[in-house]
């Protein structure tokens, strides 16, 4: 029934399925051969197993094992680099199960699988990616189990080789650990990383805005419904038209595209000065491997490791890699530069020569026409509005002389189409202007009260300078396309379908789900995967005392964990209180009223075969020592699954059978033939 | 001035074993309570803790806050695991069954009764006679077993013997490393049994009772009496190669010995002055010789040794009489 072939069977299966698992997560991740790769050694070896091929030879592991190596060479182009060398581990790992026979392969195997399983995260740390680990760690464990229980014999403790006994005991191993795991998560002492360098490629996923921009690059963007951040309002939200996330400031124009300023941050910032309310935020930004922080228009004090840049462009010092969070405070109402300087002037006014003649004469033509500025942008919203101006998410390339093909040819184009045409026109104009991106408007989340901000809401406009007024915000995105600014980009465009579904309105059930989904994964984010030095270091003000320092974190620890341990090692360590069920009492009873003749059952000794014995000692009374046996042993292995009705019944004849059994008193003779 | 402390007298540097308690035998039962339970990784829970400190350099580099909850999770169960391992062994209960006694160069046996008194399934125990370095060897497979909760199971040790005499059941190492082989655990016990070891009988070659031992009564039996062939019985340590039916095991059907009828008619005196030994002990493994002979020729047969002398009889109590006093004398 249990024999060594199943167990050896069970015991690679375990294996095989938890790090099957694993590689599914990695198969969404590491969108290469490496999975399948796996796969096929994976079936290589069970069925080695299942038909007892022969292990392979070395000589045909180690050309395997180079040809792996060069492959993920091939692929990655280098075997360092975050995605190489976990797919050089992988691919090891499946090689590895070729030569996986003694009890030590295997449990060499579960330990690199423990490593493979938890690297996961380094792709997600969603909330799924705790179910998948999870299933992986517990198999792995019950692997272990397994072989660690190998070659014993097992006489009448069969109960752990069932799957489901051994994926039990590998259960409560991990769930045992969990208090552990909250006490080390809450108070061991966070230290900010990175330790070392981080392989370039560790943040290729991330996202977002760029330091420059061409036609096509949000429309790109747009298309991701990834989250760019979450913004709370500690007062009442703005409407969603004064809702611009002001990201990068773009002033240079080379050819198609547009950069920001130099990186030099002594120029002096533009003078600000505020009216009306306050607007006070919290925004949890996500990562996006740039220094940008997004703010509302305009604010007026920094998060911490921030500075402001001239054009009121908010950086930090490092680049964003992990999910930040800092609070803002802006005002909707301001005056921002009202004195241009000639460094800024300059900048503003900057256009390549030669370029876009159509457009230039236009703005030629309504330089003659009109006198004041306020005109000439007047002139040119009518001209978007006017004309046959289409909003689209999937404009036509453009030609050599993208503003002149875009405003006089193609007429359909994404909002960094009107913005840089639009700051085009006016440069051209003589008029200083600059480009700003980032993101506009955001989905209110009714259950926590917060706005998600997505990549799709990515946009761009203008901002031009006139004496007296400074700085003044014009989106020519609204002329062209009101909805977009009033309600959000899933209402002004009309062919929504090349959008990320859960930015458009069709689905307002999924919508609701989807909004419910992300409070939750808010918290996580917050709680979680946001949990910091920082967060530590409050929490433990907030639970213990504000005059915790840092240095005190690790003795809290210490103090903690040695109280945890007690208490667990009580729990695990004590005898287990012996439950005796009524029957096995009746019987202890009758065990009793035997040993008064001296007759003991031994510890190892079967009830049957006990009964056997004392039948050969008291024989006149052996029917009734056999009946209570057998009625005893029947209702121990037919304990499972029996109704209580019939353990009820068993119970009342034993009870019976029991106080009606008396011990006769032997005679002399009787005890001489019995000991013959 | 006073001594800083005091050793032990049985302490020895030289033997590490002595730095470990040992649980003792206390009315015929050597419980290992947590006093005598030693807890060490091995190589794998090595391995596993180079893991752990992997994954939290990892962790802290990539700043990963789930991979801090995962490292800290397989921490904890590292830490449960040697929980788990250690309480595998501790307080069980080792008795001793009642040995048999043995031909000197035969494996002494002794049976151990392990019994589980906490209510909990042990699994893969393993019990071996201690030696150097047992405790610190990694597990072999051979030896474990499983017990039940509130049951025993049964460890069958051997011991090779060399003498004739009692020979005390060396100091007992138990060990397990169940359920995540990372930790070894184990515990070192003496028990209270002894096993009989009788003495070797000497080849057949040597002189044999009928020619030499002269006894003041009886017959003299006839050791080639094999007139009056009865039946077969399985082959027992000490019969006579005469007596093996060579036929029979060349069919294959194993070592038979040759039964006679009327042996036990005849009475024959055992004597140690009629030994031919050059010592005590070759005279001793003649004796012994001669006993078994007697009693598989179903003799009846009396023994007389310098200071002991036993009546003429047979049957198995008889027999192990003989012997026994051969064995301790």
């Amino acid at each position: 029934m249990f024999n060594k072939a199943t167990l050896k069977m069970q015991q690679l299966l375990w294996l095989l399925l938890s790090l099957s698992i694993t590689f599914t997560v990695y198969t969404f991740n590491l969108n290469n051969w490496v999975p399948a790769f796996f796969v096929f050694f994976a079936t290589w070896r069970y069925l080695i197993e299942k038909k007892h091929w022969p292990f392979p030879k070395l000589w045909l592991r180690l050309p395997i094992t180079f040809a792996g190596g060069l492959a993920v060479l091939a692929t990655y182009g280098s075997l360092f680099g975050r995605d190489a060398s976990l797919a050089l581990f992988a691919v090891m790992i499946s090689l590895k199960l070729l030569e996986t026979k003694s009890k030590r392969d295997f449990i060499i195997m579960v330990i690199l699988g423990y490593f493979l399983t938890v690297n996961t995260l380094l792709f997600t740390q969603a909330i799924w990616v705790i179910l998948t680990i999870t299933l992986a760690l517990v198999g792995l464990t019950a692997c272990l189990i397994v072989t660690s229980h190998a070659g014993s014999t097992y006489s009448d403790a069969e109960n752990l080789f069932t799957w489901k006994a051994q994926a039990k005991l590998a259960g409560h191993l991990l769930l045992q650990a969990v208090p552990i795991m909250l006490v080390l998560f809450v108070l061991f002492p966070r230290i900010p990383g990175p330790i070392w360098g981080i392989p370039q490629d560790a943040y290729s996923g991330m996202t977002g805005l760029s330091d420059s921009m061409e036609p096509g690059n949000i429309s790109q963007l747009s298309l991701s419904s990834k989250i760019a951040f979450r913004a709370e309002f500690k007062s009442a939200i703005p409407p969603n038209n004064q809702l611009y996330w002001r990201g990068p400031v773009l002033w240079h124009q080379t050819g198609r595209s547009w950069h920001i300023s130099s990186e030099k941050l002594d120029i002096p910032v533009e003078s600000l000065e505020t009216s009306g309310p306050a607007t006070d935020y919290t925004i949890t930004l996500e990562p996006h491997n740039r220094n940008w922080l997004l703010m509302l228009d305009l604010p007026t004090n920094l998060p911490a490791n921030a500075v402001v840049k001239h054009d009121m462009q908010v950086v930090s010092k490092e680049p964003v890699r992990t999910r930040i969070r800092y609070d803002g405070r802006s005002y909707l109402h301001y005056q921002l530069g009202v004195k241009l300087s000639d460094y800024e002037r300059t900048l503003s006014l900057q256009l390549l020569d030669d370029e876009n003649p159509k457009t230039r004469q236009l703005a030629a033509k309504w330089v003659s026409e009109h006198k004041s500025p306020t005109d000439i942008i007047q002139a040119a919203l009518t001209m978007f509005i006017e004309q046959p101006f289409v909003y689209t998410l999937a404009p036509p390339r453009l030609g050599r002389e993208p503003v002149d093909d875009f405003l006089f040819n193609t007429k359909r184009g994404f909002c960094e189409h009107y913005a840089s045409s639009f700051v085009y026109l006016m440069r051209a104009a003589g008029i200083p202007a600059r480009i700003v991106t980032g993101y506009q408007g955001g989905e209110l989340n009714p259950n926590g009260h917060y706005l998600i901000v997505r990549q799709s809401d990515a946009h761009a406009w203008a901002e031009v300078w006139l004496a007296d007024q400074g700085w003044v915000r014009v989106d020519p995105t609204s002329a062209v396309s009101p909805n977009r600014i009033e309600s959000g980009i899933a209402s002004a465009l009309p062919d929504s379908n090349l959008l990320p579904m859960l930015s458009r309105q069709d689905y307002p059930f999924l919508k609701k789900l989807y909004l419910n989904w992300d409070s939750i994964n808010n918290g996580w984010n917050q709680w979680v995967l946001g949990y910091d030095q920082q967060k530590q270091l409050d929490l433990l003000k907030k639970i213990i005392s504000d005059k915790i320092v840092w240095e005190d974190i690790g003795l809290i620890l210490v103090l903690v964990l040695i109280t945890l341990m007690a208490i667990i090692s009580y729990f695990l360590l004590r005898n287990k209180a012996i439950v005796l069920d009524p029957i096995k009492k009746v019987y202890l009873q009758f065990l009793n009223k035997l040993e008064k003749t001296g007759l003991k059952k031994l510890a190892y000794e079967g009830v049957t075969d006990f009964s056997k014995r004392a039948a050969k000692k008291l024989p006149e009374q052996a029917s009734e020592i056999v009946a209570i046996s057998e009625l005893f042993s029947s209702s121990q292995y037919a304990k499972q699954g029996e109704a209580l009705i019939e353990n009820k019944r068993t119970l009342t004849l034993l009870k019976q059978l029991v106080k009606n059994f008396k011990i006769k008193r032997l005679n002399q003779m009787q005890q001489k033939i019995n000991d013959f | 001035m006073a001594k800083a402390f005091n050793l032990p007298d049985n302490f020895k540097l030289s033997s590490p074993k002595t730095w470990f308690r040992i649980a003792q035998p206390i009315d015929n039962a050597t419980k290992l309570s947590r006093r005598h339970i030693y807890i060490l990784p091995t190589r794998f829970g090595w391995l596993y803790a180079l893991l752990l400190i992997a994954l939290l350099i990892g962790s802290i580099n990539y700043s990963l806050s789930l991979g801090f909850a995962m490292t800290f999770l397989l921490a904890g169960f590292g830490a449960i695991s040697m929980l788990h391992t250690w309480r595998n062994l501790a307080n069980l209960k080792v008795t001793m069954q009642p040995t048999s006694p043995v031909f000197a160069g035969e494996d002494a046996v002794f049976e151990l009764v392990v019994t589980d008194e906490s209510n909990r399934s042990r699994y893969a125990i393993s019990a071996q006679f201690a030696n150097e370095n047992s405790g610190f060897q990694t597990m072999t497979e051979a030896s474990c077993r499983d017990i039940q909760a509130l049951n025993a199971g049964v460890f069958k040790l051997r011991l090779a013997s060399k003498k004739r005499g009692w020979v005390k059941a060396p100091r007992i190492a138990f060990a397990t490393e169940f359920p995540v082989s990372f930790f070894h655990v184990w515990a070192y016990a003496e028990v209270d049994s002894q096993c009989l070891i009788y003495p070797k009988p000497s080849l057949r070659s040597q002189t044999n009772p009928s020619s030499n031992a002269q006894g003041n009564s009886g017959n003299q039996p006839t050791p080639q009496g094999d007139d009056d062939f009865v039946g077969h019985r399985n082959y027992q340590f000490g019969d006579s190669p005469k007596r093996v039916d060579w036929k029979a095991s060349s069919r294959e059907q194993g070592l038979l010995t040759k039964l006679f009828q009327g042996e036990a008619t005849s009475t024959l005196w055992l004597d140690f002055n009629a030994t031919t030994g050059e010592n005590i002990e070759l005279s001793i493994s003649q004796l012994t010789r001669w006993v078994v002979d007697a009693e598989s020729e179903k003799l009846k047969y009396g023994l007389r040794l310098p200071k002991l002398s036993i009546n003429p009889s047979c049957g198995d109590a008889h027999y192990h009489q003989c012997l026994a006093a051969l064995a301790l004398m």
